[in-house]
Formats: C-alpha cells, structure tokens, sequence
C-alpha cells in the first residue's frame, strides 16, 4: 500500500471526525469528552478539558452562550446538551485548577491594542507560546462592561486578569489605541494585533483584512472588521485566538493560511445513527445553576456521538479493538516492515471479506478490498503465514482431485445447454441432495444437463493468491468450454462470485432461480415451524438471487421469517474470507452471534452457512432439506459431517453418480485407504480440533508400515510414530490390534521439520 | 548454536520399538521457514528416533511456529 493509498483509505473512515458539539464551537470546545467527565462526576477532570481551550476559563466557562446547542445531535431526539450551563457549574464547583505554564520565553514582542474579548484572548494565547506581550488600553478591565456578566462578578474578571499578568502581559493603562499607535507599535514590536472594539479596520484605515488569517495590508499589522452586533462572546475570543496563531505562523514565516479550513465552525462528517435512542429533554437550568445531581443528569443526556456502525455490526471489527482507521494504518504499517513482526497479519487474515462493513458506512469503507489487497500483497511478498489458509486450500484441492470431480454430458446426450454446478462444499455436506438436484434438473430442463463437480476457485481468490485462482479459472474455462460452453447453474453464491470472474462471458444462474421457474413437480415437506432466513453474504449484491429465493420460499408456502439484517445487509456466518481456517476462535464467535439473531431455526441457501450455524448449536436447515426432502424427519438437527467424513462425502458421490447415472467406474482410490483404522472418541474429537484427516492418520501409519520405526510406551504398550506428508507432522498414538488394523488413540501435528541430531 | 531445554516431564518409558532402547534427552535440531535451532528432545539413543509430546507440539513449538510466520 503506499502512503496516498492509505492516506484515502483513512479518510474514508469518520469515526475519528469530531462530534457536532465540537465542530460547532467558534473556539472548538470538546463537548463530548468533557460532558462524559461532567457525567461520570470527575468535575476536575471536566474543567481540565475546558481548559485546554478556553482562555481565561473562570470568566469564558461563565460567559459561554452554548453556540453548539441547536448543533448538537440530541437536539433532534429531546433537545441539545446544555453545555453552557454545565461550564457554569464546572467553573463554579472545581476544586482544581491546572496551571498555566507558558512556553520560554521566544525573545519576540507583541502588541495588542485594547483589552476587550479579542484583545485579551490574542494576549493570552501569545503568551502561552512564549511571546512577550504588551497591551495597549486605557482601561485593562475595560471588557467586562462588554460582557455577559449574568453568572459574573467583576472580581473573578480581575482574578484572570491577574493570571494573564502573571503569564508575563504587561498591561499599558495610558494609551488610546489608534492608527498612530498601532503605526508607532509596528515600528516597537515583531507584531501587532489590533482589537477590533478599540480599533477596527476602519479606524486603522486599511482595506477590509483577510477573513481567514486577519493579515492585513500592513506587514506585522494583524486586524478584524467590527464583529456584528450581538456576536456570541465565544466567536469574539475565536477572532482574537485566530489573531494570535496568524501572529504566530508570521513569526515563524510559515503560511498563514494551510491547514485552517476547519478553523471557523464547519460541518462534521462525523455519523452518529440515533435511530434507537429514546428522546430525552433537558431539565430547566435552575436560577442558581445546576446542582450535583441535575449536572449530572443533564451530562448523561450526551450521546458520546461516534460512528462505529460497521464495528457494532461485525464481531470482526470488534474483535481486534478498533476501527477501519486504525486497522488501515496497521495494515499498512504491517506492509512495510522489512525485519520484525508483522502483527496485522491475524487482522489481514481474520476478515469475512463479507462486504456488510461497506453497505453500513455512510462512506462506504470496505474492509474486504482493503483485507484482500493486504493478502495479495502478502502472498507476493512471500509473507502470508503458511498456516493460515492451507487446510483450505488443501480442501480445494481434494474437490478438484480426479477421485472426486466429474464434467459430463447428462447420461445418454452428447451436448448441454445447462450444466450443474453444486460447488465442493454442498457435496462435502449433503451429497444425497446434489444427487436429488441433479436428477430433477435433468428431467425438468430440456437440451441436456451436464454435471461440473469441482471447487470454483473461491479459496484462491479469498486467500490472495492471484496466481493459483487464474489457474484454476483456467481449468474451469477448460472444463465448461469442453461440455459446449453450456449456461451453469450454480448451487452456491459464493461460486456464483467466482463464476463470474473466471468466465465472466458464461451465463450463470443460481439454482433457486432455476427452480424458481420450474417448480411443479417439486414436493417440498413444510418444517413444521417457522424459521428465519439466513441470506448467504456472498448474496448480498445478488438481488436477483436474494429476490428468486424469496420468491420460492413463498411459492412453495415455506413461511419464514427475516433477521434485522438481511438480504443486502446479512451477516456472514463465520466461514467468509476463510475465517475458520486462520481464526478458528473467532469464527465461532461470528457463527454464535449470527445464530442467536435468527429466530427459532434458520433456514439458509449455502451448505457453509448451514453447516457453521448447525456447528455452534443453532438448528439450521438448508433449503434443499425442504425442498428435496431426504426422510431425515428432523433436518434441522441433520449432524453436520466432520472434516474427513466431508472429503469422503465427495469421493462416494462421485463414486455413485458415476455409477448409477454413467455406469463407469470412479477413478481407483489410493492404496493407503485399505488400512483400517479405527478411532476413540478422544481421537475423534481431537482430530476434528486440530483438522487432523482420516487420510492423514492412513499414510502415517502405511509411512511406518514401510520403516518400521515407532517408539512404544512401555506402561501401556501404544506405539507412536509420526510422518511428513509435505508441510505437517503428524503424530499419531495408536494400538496395533491385529495386521493391518489399528486403534487410534490420540493425534496431533507440529509444522516444524525435524532435521535429526545436532552434529 | 545453543541447545533449548524446553522439557521437563521424563519419556524414559517410550522405548524405540526397532532398537529397544529408552529414550534419553539429545540435541536435535527442528527447522521452520529458514530458522533453525537446537532442542533437546527425548530420542533413541541407537538410531536417533525422535519423540515430539503433544504438549511440546500444541504450546511451545506452535507459540513458536506462529512467531516465524508473522517475521
């Protein structure tokens, strides 16, 4: 990624844009932070945060007009925090002031001419930087007739105006400001701000000054036109604080104007969804200000107004603590490392590539691109930890091995109009079903149904490996353009996805949308309750699809019911991105949730879907188990095959179809398969735990059928031996029961080789 | 190179079934994506078969495994 890319990518992400409250205040208050001190009762800490921006705060907290009221977002369910009311309380209650420390001494000299709001706040600001600061005025207090002085006494104006002098301001009682003095100032001092009520840019006699930077015409001569009647009090120290920083940047001949846009109160693009938040209006302010308890209440009334719509829908997103800013910049800090770790890799690896983040967003931020260019960028640099993905692509490349994939003509034609394609993952979980399908496909479609059984890719593609999914989208052009470039059926919508990229010139049509249209002779048996509907996440841009399926369903009297999110905005189920092979902890995670938002039991259009709600204990059926019933009377409990049986579903189904439908023998099986093995449950378990296969434990034991090297316990006579079949090994503890028939007790692997002795 | 002590627990009673020896704690060395290093893990004394327990194999070694991938 390079750092324009990320750069977008992280502007693109708003939960760090600042709350309405903030956006709103001419001097940038942060009202969200300081209203959840206000709430939680840390009132030191509150006022700390006000004094972070508010000059003079014991004066301004009281004078403040809450310029952000009818900005602040609760304005529109009850009514906005009364911030200003709550300064009141904080100026009036805090116990602790933190000191004003000014910055070194700089060795540059200000003037300021007039001590009125902007005056004062341009003095206290410089003199915070370190600027020695002189003011001009015939009367050093003369602002406090200008100002709201309801909750003010003039003693706590001196009181601050003490402080000011004990920054360093030296205050010069006997001059006027004029354009005599300011003319002599410029002459005296590095710079001069001219208080716009003790001297405007008419009185100075210069053209209206910058309204961005107040320059003016004058070199060092920083100036404002005579504020409108009525201006908040905030806005005229936000005029005097804008002249300081100009002051500032002038000295340092830095430009006065990058970088200011959001200077003036601007527009947030900060999204904070309120459609759940329940209306709640303020309490009267008493004459007397807030007590302890109605601040309290009045704080809590703050939203803490955030984005986080894609983190609250994603236990992904959740997972790793963040949000797409922060997990842009990890990503891309995980791309540049040279020696090191590399610790976005579980977070580059552990996204559904589901898409939900990217239809939620107000900006459309897609995890799934930003996931998916990681990865590529990983596999082509060489770093993608070689475990994360393997048992998958393994699994793809077991449904494309000769034992389990057929391309053929329907029995009996030698061309196909249609050809069915049930993916790898439908046969690995209910090979019965494709089986059924497939029968009702070739007697419902006229012109010849063929049969493409094989993986579509999708493992690559997820994975990132760009090379090995053109090479197997080049496989399956072969094979589709050798039944006669026929249009596919596709059981899955994650083939569909990959479909669509391998051949994109092909036309494929999910199989509901086939049945869709010919749903006669089909006899679905009805579940006997209501169940809700589990889209897929790869149909979530399929609206063709997502309509046909709900279209059936009511064709065929199946009731159901929708999860909040749904169709376009459904929630994978765990298995997306490959996230059960790299982060197996938190596919569960993801497969429980998704669960516990379906009502009574699901009913989906994906075997994965299926197979990782059914996995985390929800009761779930596929449609076929409807639609094609197999006279399981409890489909919805249907167990879910573990890793081996799922490979072994694949190979009978291909041996069965093969036999029955073609009448030709299935390719022969390995040798290793005759070895019989048998399992303890412990085995069984751990196996499915580790993702250990029924093959895996065959050629270890056929490794030390040929070595004969084993070690043996000689407490309960096991034998254990282990064996690399390429990149794992395995380890296996078992009984030998009698030739060529074993009892396994216990499994496990490591990917480390063994090299033998140290020499 | 240095050899790591990582096992505690005593495998004296796995024997190699070839050789009939007991296993006795050796140097061995274990190698992932380029890294290699010395472990001492129980083996046959006669023809050097390794044992690599479960829990080695599920902690450690994995804790390990996972460090070389992320470098």
């Amino acid at each position: 990624m390079e750092q324009d890319s990320l750069h977008e990518w992280e502007s693109k992400c708003i939960q760090e844009e600042p709350p309405r409250c903030k956006a709103a205040c001419p001097i940038h208050v942060d009202g969200r932070e300081f209203s959840k001190l206000m709430a939680a009762g840390q009132t030191d800490k509150a006022w700390a945060v006000l004094c972070r921006t508010l000059p003079f705060p014991t004066v301004t907290a009281r004078i403040c007009d809450g310029p952000c009221i009818k900005s602040c977002l609760r304005e529109e369910v009850g009514g906005g925090i009364k911030l200003n009311s709550l300064e009141r309380y904080c100026a009036e209650n805090t116990k602790r002031t933190p000191p004003f420390r000014p910055l070194p001494a700089r060795g540059k000299t200000v003037a300021i001419l007039g001590a009125f709001l902007p005056g004062l706040t341009a003095a206290w600001d410089l003199a915070k930087k370190g600027f020695t600061v002189t003011v001009f005025t015939n009367d050093s207090a003369e602002a406090f007739a200008t100002i709201p002085q309801e909750f003010l006494s003039v003693d706590i104006f001196k009181q601050e105006l003490a402080t000011l002098k004990k920054m360093g301001v030296s205050f010069d009682e006997n001059s006027s400001p004029s354009l005599e003095l300011a003319t002599k100032s410029l002459e005296d001092f590095d710079a001069v701000f001219a208080d716009p009520f003790a001297c405007d840019a008419k009185a100075l006699k210069i053209s209206p000054p910058s309204i961005t930077t107040l320059k003016t015409e004058k070199d060092g001569l920083f100036a404002a036109s005579m504020p409108e009647k009525n201006t908040s009090p905030i806005a005229l120290i936000a005029i005097g604080r804008k002249g300081a920083l100009s002051i500032e940047r002038f000295m340092q001949s830095a430009s006065l104007s990058a970088g200011r846009e959001r200077e003036e109160p601007f527009e947030t693009k900060l999204y904070t969804n309120i459609s759940k938040v329940e209306p709640v209006t303020p309490s009267a302010v008493p004459a007397d200000g807030y007590d302890v308890e109605s601040a309290r209440e009045e704080a809590s009334r703050c939203l803490q107004c955030e984005c986080m719509e894609c983190v609250k829908n994603c236990a992904y997103l959740e997972e790793f603590k963040g949000y797409p800013k922060v997990y842009a910049r990890q990503i891309y800090n995980n791309a540049s490392i040279v020696m090191g770790t590399r610790r976005a890799n579980n977070l580059i690896n552990s996204c559904m590539l589901c898409d939900l983040c990217n239809e939620i967003c107000p900006e459309n931020f897609s995890m799934k691109n930003l996931c998916i260019e990681a990865r590529q960028d990983l596999v082509k640099k060489g770093h993608m930890p070689p475990s994360a993905h393997e048992f998958a692509l393994r699994d793809m490349e077991h449904a494309d091995r000769d034992t389990c994939t057929i391309n053929k003509h329907q029995s009996g034609t030698s061309e196909s109009e249609w050809a069915f394609f049930p993916g790898c993952q439908l046969p690995a979980s209910d090979p019965s079903a494709v089986d059924r399908v497939y029968k009702y496909l070739c007697d419902s479609l006229t012109g010849g149904t063929g049969l493409m059984l094989r993986c579509c890719g999708a493992p690559a593609d997820w994975s990132g490996r760009i090379e090995l999914f053109d090479t197997k989208s080049e496989s399956i052009r072969a094979d589709w353009e050798s039944l006669g470039r026929p249009k596919v059926i596709a059981a899955c919508p994650s083939c569909m996805e990959s479909l669509h990229k391998a051949i994109p010139e092909a036309e494929v049509t999910s199989l509901w949308s086939i049945l869709c249209e010919h749903k006669e002779n089909l006899n679905p048996v009805l579940p006997e309750t209501i169940s809700s509907l589990q889209d897929p996440c790869t149909a979530r841009h399929n609206d063709k699809l997502l309509a046909d399926v709900r279209l059936l369903l009511s064709d065929l009297s199946i009731e159901f019911t929708e999860p909040e999110l749904s169709g376009l905005h459904t929630e994978c189920c765990g298995f997306g991105g490959l996230l059960s092979g790299a982060n197996e902890p938190l596919s569960k995670k993801v497969a429980e949730k998704r669960g516990s938002k379906l009502d009574g039991d699901g009913i989906t259009y994906c075997a994965m879907c299926r197979d990782l709600l059914a996995k985390s204990g929800k009761r779930c059926l596929h449609l076929l188990d409807v639609i094609f019933p197999s006279g399981n009377s409890d489909p919805a409990a249907r167990a879910v095959p573990q890793y081996s049986e799922r490979r072994e579903n694949r190979v009978r189904l291909k041996e069965q179809m093969l036999d029955v439908i073609w009448r030709t023998p299935s390719a022969p099986r390995p040798d290793y398969e005759s070895i019989s093995v048998s399992f303890t449950s412990k085995a069984k378990e751990l196996m499915e735990e580790r993702r250990i296969l029924h093959s895996d434990i065959q050629k270890t034991i056929q490794a030390v059928q040929k070595s004969g090297q084993a070690l043996e316990s000689t407490e309960t006579g096991h034998k254990l031996t282990y064996y690399r079949p390429v990149t794992v090994t395995y380890w296996i503890e078992y009984e030998e029961q009698d030739a060529n028939n074993y009892l396994i007790h216990r499994v496990w692997s490591h990917r480390m080789r063994i090299l033998g002795a140290s020499k | 190179m240095s050899t790591l002590k990582v096992i505690d627990e005593d495998y004296s009673s796995w024997k190699c079934s070839a050789c009939g020896k007991a296993l006795t704690p050796t140097p061995i060395e274990l190698e992932y994506l380029e890294s290699k290093f010395t472990v001492e893990l129980p083996a046959c004394p006669e023809c050097g078969l390794v044992l690599i327990p479960e829990d080695l194999a599920l902690g450690k070694m994995a804790e390990v495994e996972s460090l070389l991938e992320d470098k």
